[in-house]
């Protein structure tokens, strides 16, 4: 009977599928940081290159599956950007290989250009409700923040200290998503990765300091935090080989021209 | 077919119904095994009452997140079940059938759009529209309600249309032989016949609607506040787990399971309350 | 007063109608809103091409195996699957208790979040059942999904087959597996490919579920134990992380073109296959 026919030839398919090309022994897979991925697919496709025997695989789930891949072995690399890292990864070998600035934004006809440290405090506990009484116009500041386990809203959170967030925050998921609140709300507050930065949104200055890769490299822009490779044990093989080449001056290039704040 | 005969044909058959079946108990059972010890030692009422949600402190309460999940879903109802079940009712009664033909894989395409197009529209388009125009910060309750309802509308629309061009043709005949009007037909008739169809595709889209994450995630405002209006942010329990789940572990992780649960039986309270309403209405006939 | 009924009918017309035509609206600003800022990306380019330096250049190609293989094979598993429960639970038991908790149990699953089955694919397939984040754990998980939509809509059609069928078939003597294959499942084929529709989309479109059991890596698959991306996970990357808006919307309107050359597909074989029946 012809269908009986097909579904044969499905399941022989599959069977051959499933028996087929078995994972290829050289393989490196790292996985954390949503924010580090991109940057990481980069770094891998171009060190593929040179070293075709070898295949690394990015995935993303957030910095904190980067710290439990690390450790539960999912991943050979785990990605985090955190600036504390979590008790748990105290075991396991941390390299930095890139630094990422924090902007802080709003909406770009919003004339307030600077914020002193302590007007930050208040506005994201929620004591300054009115723009007016931080320089801006009589309207309501609307908050945006990420959600409490995104490694940038960590980074924000305890660099800017005593942070309790108002329950009146909007929370969003992503760097993009907080970029398009911003953009579409006049009265918006958000913080996101430095290197989303465009037209839509305006940065501004935090205590006199602008956000750019001058300033941070000077110490001056206080909003900075690592991007950390995590390896459990000492790294060996290729995964110390794919790390050196993060590291070298090549990939540090590729990491300053995509954005990021290479570690020297 | 001769080889196995009619017996072994059952038997296949029963395996493969009980091996689909325990393949989702298996689900059912896992989100009870993660989360029920934890209800167990917080206790379920300081679980679902408290407001306090501040998982660094140890405290889990949830009564935001619910009170955000019966208000986005009820909204969701009300604008994607009257607009599904009218529109699937001119579509199959009022409309040309091969018009009929191919408007419904039109919008059987819409069901393939990933929730998070949905949510993006949602805040690109609807929000800003909703602070304009009404106030608030537009990421709101309504938001997210408008923004489920649209999702949910391809399934009502369909599943409806399914079932009422399943009713046999001589029901209209007999009715409109009668002297009903088309339209007379068409809701003493048809409807009523094509009855618990109608109600299982809104079942089906409610329990979707439920379950949706990402659209509500970039749309409700995720604010943990017991809603007072619809232009006010929520979570939801759904954004709750998705938000918080990479990077708890520990207590907090069995919590956001127990949000599961809770979820779960949310559903299974709406399933209850829909099938005595049909079983009711059967009964009565 | 008794309003006369062709009036009552021109008012149901013109609101039932106009409801329809809203929801119409709504559904082809959505299309629109997409189409008009994806399509002008989309190139042969974009469409073959690997995705270089981030996905901010060169094309989807990987993003398109991964949109097919991964709702394939869950579609294989879970049509098989769930027409065979419908179908033995239907014809081959009595309406009873234990059909309508079994009905009961597939609706309620029916709404378990699609980030809860994530979880369930991660943990059960590619941590316990050492998977790994591949193209395996993905579609058993979203064949789990979609399994009750296709159990409820494919009973439903079932049901609907009128008992005039069943009563002439075994009139004639046909036992009951044959008067499943031959009458009621031809008959019944439409409505189950509206579950097995439904079923497709929902899995193109799944994005949670499908990050923590597929990945998101962005390489070309070579078998079924490697992690592939979807363009729903695609743009979903895009998008949040800011990378590229105008590759985002192309994704997006490719995988609203495919998805419409599928749903095309399947059902002129349909029709092919009703019309070389009668």
């Amino acid at each position: 009977m012809k269908r009986g026919d097909i579904v044969f030839f499905i399941v022989c398919l599959l069977a051959v599928l499933v028996w087929g090309c078995g994972k290829n022994k050289l393989s490196v897979t790292l996985a954390g940081s949503t924010a580090f991925q991109p940057f990481a697919e980069n770094l891998a496709e171009q060190y593929m290159k040179t070293h075709p025997d070898v295949t690394i695989t990015v995935q993303g789930g957030g910095s904190a599956v980067g710290v439990q891949s690390a450790i539960s072995g999912a991943a050979q690399i785990g990605m985090a950007d955190l600036v504390i890292l979590p008790d748990e990864a105290k075991a396991l070998t941390t390299t930095i290989v890139a630094r990422d600035g924090i902007a802080l934004v709003v909406h770009p006809s919003n004339p307030v250009t600077n914020l002193t440290s302590q007007q930050v405090r208040d506005i994201f506990n929620g004591k300054i409700k009115n723009w007016k009484e931080a320089g801006g116009s009589d309207v309501p500041i609307t908050v945006v923040s990420r959600e409490a386990g995104s490694g940038t809203r960590s980074s924000f959170e305890q660099i800017m200290k005593d942070i309790h967030l108002t329950k009146d925050a909007l929370i969003q998921d992503s760097n993009g998503t907080i970029r398009e609140t911003v953009a579409n709300d006049a009265n918006a507050i958000g913080y996101l990765s430095h290197g989303l930065l465009n037209e839509k949104i305006k940065a501004i200055k935090i205590d006199g300091q602008e956000c750019t890769i001058e300033s941070i490299v000077a110490g001056k822009y206080i909003l900075v935090r690592p991007i950390y490779l995590l390896v459990k044990g000492a790294p060996e093989g290729e995964i110390k080989n794919f790390i050196d080449y993060v590291l070298s001056s090549e990939g540090q290039q590729t990491i300053k021209a995509k954005g990021l704040i290479p570690v020297k | 077919m001769k080889l196995i005969g009619e017996k072994g044909v059952q038997r296949i058959l029963s395996f493969t119904a009980f091996s689909a079946l325990t393949a989702l108990m298996l689900i059912a059972l896992f989100i009870i095994n993660e989360g029920l010890p934890f209800i167990f030692k917080y206790g379920i009422i300081n679980f679902l009452s408290s407001s306090d949600w501040r998982p660094q402190s140890g405290m889990f309460g949830i009564f935001p997140m619910v009170m955000a999940t019966l208000w986005v879903t009820f909204g969701a109802m009300v604008i994607g079940a009257p607009l599904g079940v009218a529109g699937a009712v001119f579509l199959s009664e009022f409309v040309p059938r091969p018009v009929m033909r191919i408007i419904k894989p039109i919008i059987e395409l819409l069901a393939a759009i990933p929730s998070v197009v949905y949510g993006f529209i949602g805040v690109m388009v609807l929000a800003p529209f909703i602070r304009s125009y009404m106030g608030g910060a537009g990421l709101s309750v309504l938001a997210g309600s408008i923004i489920l309802g649209i999702m949910i509308l391809p399934t009502i629309i369909s599943i409806s249309i399914d079932s009422i061009m399943a009713v046999p043709q001589s029901y209209r005949e007999g009715s409109l032989a009668l002297g009903a009007t088309t339209w007379q037909t068409t809701h003493m008739v048809t409807i009523r016949a094509a009855k618990s169809g109608i109600i299982a595709s809104i079942i089906l889209a409610i329990g979707r609607a439920i379950g949706e994450t990402m659209a509500v995630i970039m749309v409700a405002g995720n604010s943990v506040k017991i809603p007072h209006s619809v232009l006010d942010s929520v979570r939801t329990l759904t954004a709750n787990i998705a938000l918080e789940m990479s990077y708890a572990t520990g207590l907090h992780r069995q919590a956001l399971f127990a949000t599961g649960v809770v979820l779960f039986v949310v559903i299974i309270i709406l399933n209850s309350i829909a099938s005595l309403a049909i079983r009711k209405k059967i009964a009565k006939k | 007063m008794r309003i006369p009924p062709r009036y009552t009918q021109r008012a149901a017309m013109t609101v039932l109608g106009g409801a329809t035509f809203l929801t119409l609206v709504i559904l082809v600003f959505i299309i629109v809103f997409v189409f008009e800022k994806g399509l002008p990306v989309i190139s042969f380019n974009f469409l073959f091409s690997n995705s270089e330096d981030m996905g901010r250049a060169g094309g989807i190609f990987p993003t398109l195996i991964g949109s097919l293989l991964l709702p394939l094979l869950a579609i294989i598993i879970a049509t098989p699957l769930g027409i065979c429960t419908s179908v033995y639970l239907t014809e081959y038991t009595r309406e009873s208790r234990m059909t309508r908790v079994i009905r009961f149990g597939t609706d309620c699953l029916a709404g378990i979040p699609s980030i809860i089955f994530g979880l369930f694919g991660f943990i059960f397939f590619v941590t316990t059942l050492g998977m790994g984040w591949s193209i395996l754990s993905g579609g058993l998980t979203l064949a789990f999904m979609i399994l009750p939509t296709i159990i409820r809509t494919s009973e439903e059609a079932i049901k609907a087959v009128p008992t005039s069928y069943r009563q002439v078939s075994y009139s004639l003597g046909a036992t009951r597996w044959q008067t499943v294959k031959k009458v009621i499942l031809p008959n019944a084929l439409p409505g189950i490919l509206t579950g097995v529709m439904l079923g497709i989309g929902r899995s193109i479109g799944e994005t949670a579920a499908v990050i923590f059991t597929a990945g998101s890596s962005l390489r070309l698959p070579g078998s079924i134990f490697d992690s592939t991306r979807t363009m729903a996970v695609h743009f979903y990357i895009l998008a949040r992380e800011g990378i590229s808006s105008e590759n985002a919307y192309g994704t997006a309107a490719t995988l609203i073109i495919a998805v419409l050359l599928v749903n095309l597909t399947a059902y002129w074989l349909m029709h092919l296959f009703i019309s070389k029946r009668s």
